[in-house]
């Protein structure tokens, strides 16, 4: 077990060099560079290419790219051309609250999903059934953006039992209780509304699991060995259907991504979601670079949790 | 001595299809005694399998009409609670599958265990555990102690069909059901494991139902032979009587279709095994696949016909039966 | 003459492991096999699960790629020639063993038949149906039946058009993996005697490959009983069961149930000398790795692996 999870990290590092290559060369690819923003425009060409020069703007792109890269290693993602500062700094707090916003919707999308998918597999095809598996129809035809719109009228504006933006009420003192309550009630809306429609998929792959261990053989021997139904499920059904379901977490983590960008934007979220829109209609690139680096590195780090939590969890994988 | 161990009256098990129920087991009538194998053989759609089901209740969508006593208790009516304290106890089965057959995220002691923790609950985690390493060494699995631990993936098909064993023997059933316990294997495991449910039935007293497609399996291991075709059972007899008397045609036809010592050409059986919404409600559902025998010969309604003490056949075609290859003439000449 | 001639193959699977997936060590699954057929018989390959028989077949037709030794057919070299080469391909041709999942269930029975004579004959529209058609009925099945598909048949009739597809292209051997395991007892007959009567009208070739004893017998001109990739006897049909030498041949002929019950008891006390024979001698018949020796002719026709003696 120990060499296939070591074998799995090692396969992540090309990956992300590759994903940094890729970025790097999309960048290079934006007109303007770096100069553009910075000098005065009444500079003329011979200066600026001379500039360009002395700057090392005008070396080959690996060279380019290797500079590049050893600033990342160091937390260096770059100046943003708006804001002119370093994105890390841009990026650091909207990381933490979107952080926040994925692990509390990760969280209500299982305390919805786990629930639901058992009672959908185990009673299917009956009323209850129906109605769950209808659920996840109208989530999977819903999009985000207009559901969540939705929510934040009905909730935010009629009801007003949520703030209608930010992350947390200006004013108050970090660390205090009033600070971390006032984060949380940010926080719950834009993730319950993620949350609702985000589930619908883990909900219908939680279904199929149980629905299909119900009628392995396996199932049978247990009934046979004079198990009552209820020991039958939750000693074997259960156990069986959830573990593709853990191994299926690291790529919710690749769903929420998209989902941040929506909910975040939506419910006037400062978090790494907005900033990217923000940034992409202001053509800030070396901001836009860096978020997608960071998504791509997540979702890539999705894929080995989930493939590691598969090989720990599944006997057949961890044996060998 | 012999004692009836269960006792089926005609027994129908029908499956919903579209608005319609379908009995893929049809008036089936049989007895078990204890120390005593009763012998099951059919090909695919035969029923068999879903005869073994509805003995030990294993169906989830199926209509049971007819009675099964086990020990004179109507186990084809009784509460769910009050079978799953006979199933895995006093009744125990052997699936045909190895390789599907156990919970490949259980380990193997674990699994044979928990037949112990539902129908034992008083024995203590070490005796427990003391009994499970017994019965793996009981059905030849080197090693037990290694093997507690260890996943089904872990092991061939023929230790997991031992495990398999282990676990219906477990608690020292009354009657075990082997539904082709041997099918998936190879034939030296299958001598091996052929030769352990013997073993085991002789030890235990039990009486065993083995179903079967292999007629070479039957002749070793039964003393009862019951046939089945469509559903129903055409023939059942006792195993010498079988194979050196059979009457039914598809008894007949069946042992023809075997390869023996010195057979130029195999008989084949014309047509195919009709389909369950196809099967006719009326008439002897095997006159389609021998139409040169005479419409007249055949019942309305087949009964089974005691032909000698012990010996029944369904409908009375048999006694008009002949091979087209052998003339009419021959073959009444030949009997008579 | 000889239409199939093996000399010494081998196919090695590599066995990978560590961190770079580095290959360490291979699977003998087929370790020094030659055999022969004549034109016209039929040669069984039997084995236990995992003895390489299948293997072997699936190399001589080229879907396993061979370490080495040499696959002659009507005395050229199709070693290494893969499924590449049109003309020596067409005249092998292979049934598999689950006619379930061999046939493609979007495809009509006509474009499965019809799927080598378009790899290696180019006929018109017409020639092609009417092709097919006569393929079916020497199979045995309805003519009209091109336009259905494979699930409106049942398990031995798409084993037939199984056969009808191998048979299309009129190859001159046929290797059959297993071709009626899959199927019931009345169907097998079917499948069978069918095999045995287009082999005469076609004067086929085959290498039949079974773990059924009791078929092969039925089946098969000479047999050879393959454990754990190589040989451990060969000879005819009468050499292997009435005079078995090698412990693991008497092993499996022993284990077949006899279909007399009044032998039950015969049977169980041969099997159980058997396999005393089996514990005691077991080192006259394998090597320190438990693999047969190298094969020793007893007759003209019958080899046995047993030790060199001297």
């Amino acid at each position: 077990m120990w060499k296939f999870i070591v074998r799995r990290i090692l396969i992540t590092i090309p990956q992300i060099i590759l994903l940094s290559v890729l970025l790097f060369l999309l960048a290079q690819a934006m007109p303007g560079d770096a100069l553009s923003g910075l000098v005065d425009p009444n500079v003329s060409l011979e200066q600026k290419n001379a500039l360009r020069e002395k700057l090392g703007l005008n070396a080959p792109w690996y060279e380019k790219y290797g500079e590049w890269a050893s600033g990342l290693v160091q937390g260096d993602l770059g100046q943003s051309f708006r804001f002119k500062m370093p994105v890390s700094d841009l990026i650091e707090q909207r990381m933490i609250n979107t952080f926040w916003l994925s692990l509390a919707t990760l969280i209500i999308t299982y305390i919805i999903a786990i629930p639901l998918g058992i009672l959908s597999g185990r009673y299917n095809d009956t009323i209850l059934d129906s109605s769950i598996t209808g659920y996840t129809y109208i989530g999977f035809a819903t999009p985000l953006f207009i559901f969540g719109l939705v929510m934040l009228w009905v909730f935010g504006y009629q009801l007003q039992w949520f703030p209608t933006s930010g992350s947390v009420t200006p004013g108050l003192e970090p660390g205090s209780f009033e600070y971390v309550l006032s984060k949380a009630q940010h926080l719950l809306l834009p993730a319950i509304s993620m949350a609702l429609i985000q589930t619908v998929s883990t909900v219908q792959y939680l279904r199929s699991e149980i629905v299909d261990t119900k009628q392995r053989e396996f199932i049978i021997t247990a009934r046979a060995k004079g198990a009552s139904e209820s020991r039958v499920y939750n000693k074997h059904i259960l156990r069986n259907s959830l573990l593709p379901i853990a191994a299926f977490f690291g790529y919710e983590i690749t769903f929420l991504i998209g989902g941040t960008v929506f909910v975040e934007m939506i419910f006037g979220f400062p978090g790494m979601g907005q900033l990217f829109i923000e940034s992409i209609l202001l053509r800030d690139y070396s901001v836009v670079n860096a978020v997608v680096l960071i998504f791509g590195i997540a979702a890539i780090l999705g894929a080995l949790l989930s493939d590691i939590i598969l090989s720990l969890v599944d006997p057949r994988i961890r044996i060998k | 001595m012999r004692n009836k161990l269960l006792e089926i009256n005609n027994l129908k098990t029908s499956f919903r299809i579209g608005d319609n129920y379908y009995a893929a087991v049809d008036d089936v009538s049989l007895t078990v005694n204890n120390n005593e194998i009763l012998g099951i053989v059919g090909e695919s759609g035969s029923g068999k399998s879903a005869l073994a089901f509805s003995i030990m209740g294993l169906h989830t969508r199926a209509k049971i009409e007819g009675n099964i006593f086990y020990k004179g208790q109507d186990i084809a009516n009784i509460s769910p609670a009050k079978l799953n304290k006979l199933r895995g106890d006093d009744l125990a089965m052997i699936f045909q599958d190895p390789l599907t057959a156990l919970n490949p995220l259980m380990r193997i002691g674990d699994q044979i265990a928990e037949t112990l923790i539902l129908h034992k609950p008083e024995m203590s985690q070490k005796q427990r555990k003391e009994r499970v390493l017994e019965l793996i060494d009981l059905v030849r699995i080197p090693r037990p102690e290694h093997v507690y631990e260890q996943f089904p993936h872990e092991l061939s098909g023929g230790m997991r069909q031992r495990v398999v064993i282990a676990i219906a023997i477990a608690n020292r059933p009354d009657l075990l059901i082997a539904d082709e316990p041997t099918t998936a294997l190879d034939v030296t495991i299958q001598a091996q494991i052929l030769d352990l449910i013997r073993e085991l039935k002789n030890d235990l007293d039990s009486g065993v139902i083995l179903i079967t497609h292999d007629l070479g399996v039957v002749a070793e291991m039964a003393d009862r032979v019951a046939v089945m075709y469509a559903g129903q059972i055409v023939e059942i007899a006792e195993v010498h009587t079988l194979f050196e008397n059979p009457l039914h045609p598809y008894t007949k036809s069946l042992l023809n279709s075997v390869p023996t010592e010195g057979q130029e050409k195999l008989h084949v059986i014309q047509g195919v095994v009709p389909s369950l919404q196809k099967l006719p409600r009326k008439g002897c559902r095997f006159a389609a696949r021998i139409p040169w025998v005479d419409a007249s010969a055949h019942e309305e309604y087949p009964e089974l016909h005691e032909v000698e003490p012990g010996h029944f056949v369904r409908c009375t075609c048999y006694s008009h039966f002949y091979f087209p290859d052998e003339s009419k003439e021959a073959y009444a000449h030949g009997n008579s | 003459m000889a239409i199939l001639k093996v000399n010494d193959l081998k196919v090695y699977f590599p066995i990978k492991a560590g961190i770079f997936n580095r290959t360490v060590d291979h699977v003998k699954a087929v370790d020094g096999v030659s055999f022969s057929i004549e034109q016209g018989k039929t040669y069984g390959l039997v084995g236990e699960s995992g003895s390489g028989k299948t293997t072997t077949g699936r190399a001589v037709i080229g879907l396993e790629s061979i370490y080495s030794g040499k696959v002659m057919f009507n005395g050229k070299d199709i070693t290494n020639f893969g499924r590449k080469n049109s003309a020596l391909r067409k005249d092998v041709q292979m049934i598999f063993q689950d006619p379930y999942s061999s046939l493609n269930p979007r495809k009509r029975i006509l474009d499965i038949i019809a799927e080598p004579l378009r790899n290696f004959e180019n006929l018109s529209m017409q020639e092609e149906k009417k092709r097919v058609q006569s393929l079916l009925e020497i199979v045995g099945l309805s003519p009209e039946s091109i336009l259905k598909y494979p699930h409106e048949f049942s398990g031995g009739q798409r084993q037939r058009i199984g056969i009808a597809r191998a048979i299309a292209v009129r190859p001159k051997l046929i290797i059959a993996d297993e071709p009626v395991s899959a199927l019931d007892v009345s169907v097998q007959a079917q499948v069978l005697n069918f095999m045995q009567d287009i082999q005469k009208e076609l004067n086929l070739t085959y290498l039949f490959i079974s773990h059924d004893l009791g078929i092969v017998k039925h089946m098969c001109d000479d047999i050879a009983i393959m454990y754990k990739g190589r040989y451990v006897e060969q000879g005819t049909t009468a050499d292997i069961f009435n005079n078995p030498q090698h412990i693991y041949t008497k092993r499996l002929v022993s284990a077949i149930p006899d279909i007399n019950p009044r032998n039950r008891e015969k049977q169980y006390h041969f099997r159980q000398e058997v396999q005393r024979e089996y514990a005691n001698s077991y080192n006259d018949y394998f090597d320190s790795e438990g693999l047969a020796y190298g094969l020793q002719p007893i007759s003209d026709t019958h080899l046995v692996a047993l030790p060199e003696r001297g």
